[in-house]
């Protein structure tokens, strides 16, 4: 697996998180600014997944293929769910969604890159 | 007063509860599909924890009276799961030689599945209902 892109993957979900996360602590609901992250987030990880399918085309396999691609749909699957939640809850719980949402892609980044090398 | 239940704090605990429904499920289905013999005890105990916290997730969404009794069972079933196999691993590792969701008291998972239980009752006892 790339390892700019996940780091990337890293710092931008982070960065989202930790603003998210200032907020829900101030009471805020999520505005453009952790919409427009979220989506930074999803542009980040569809851009590793690319570099993923480079990585097969190229005669790379997955460890535990089953494991990896479920793994990278759901982080695929997770910025848009935690802008939708964000949409329907405009209250500081959206951001705290929001923030749980970030925080979760990297973790899922670090388990692929675990399922990726076995 | 409307049922609060699935607002406010209340929707995040069902983005965690959906979360771990997809992570669990996704796991066994894995595990159960590809390599069932290896220890089937922990597969079939992560397959029940899916169910379960999917249980929760639709209990949580549908909230009123049905669906406070749903979620607090749910929630309930999930924390005497996770403190009965995490114990039981500790004791018994030859028992769980492979990981399940409530292995370590959840440890694999950030101790989430101990967290999420306790924070699903604590939600369902803020938002009850007091009759007159």
């Amino acid at each position: 697996m790339n390892s700019v892109l996940s780091a990337i993957v890293y710092v931008v979900s982070l960065a989202v998180a930790v603003y998210a996360l200032v907020e829900a602590l101030v009471d805020r609901p999520p505005g453009r600014i952790q919409v427009v992250g979220l989506g930074l987030v999803e542009a980040a990880v569809l851009a590793l997944s690319v570099g993923v399918l480079v990585d097969v085309i190229g005669g790379g396999r997955p460890a535990e293929t089953a494991t990896f691609i479920g793994y990278l749909l759901t982080t695929l699957l997770l910025p848009p769910a935690g802008v939708a939640l964000a949409r329907m809850e405009p209250t500081r719980w959206g951001s705290t969604t929001v923030c749980g949402a970030a925080l979760i892609v990297p973790v899922l980044v670090v388990r692929l890159g675990q399922v990726w090398h076995g | 007063m409307a049922d609060r239940l699935n607002t406010g704090p209340g929707r995040v605990l069902i983005f965690v509860y959906g979360l771990f429904a997809l992570a669990a499920g996704a796991r066994a289905g894995v595990q159960i599909a590809t390599r069932f013999g290896a220890a089937p005890l922990a597969y079939l105990l992560s397959a029940f924890a899916a169910v379960v916290y999917l249980v929760a997730t639709y209990g949580l969404v549908r909230g009123g009276r049905a669906g406070r009794r749903i979620a607090l069972v749910c929630c309930t079933v999930e924390l005497l799961g996770v403190l009965a196999v995490g114990t039981l691993s500790l004791a018994d590792r030859a028992a769980f030689p492979d990981d399940s969701v409530w292995s370590g008291y959840g440890r694999g998972y950030g101790w989430v599945p101990l967290v999420l239980p306790v924070l699903g009752l604590a939600w369902l006892y803020r938002t009850r209902r007091t009759r007159p």
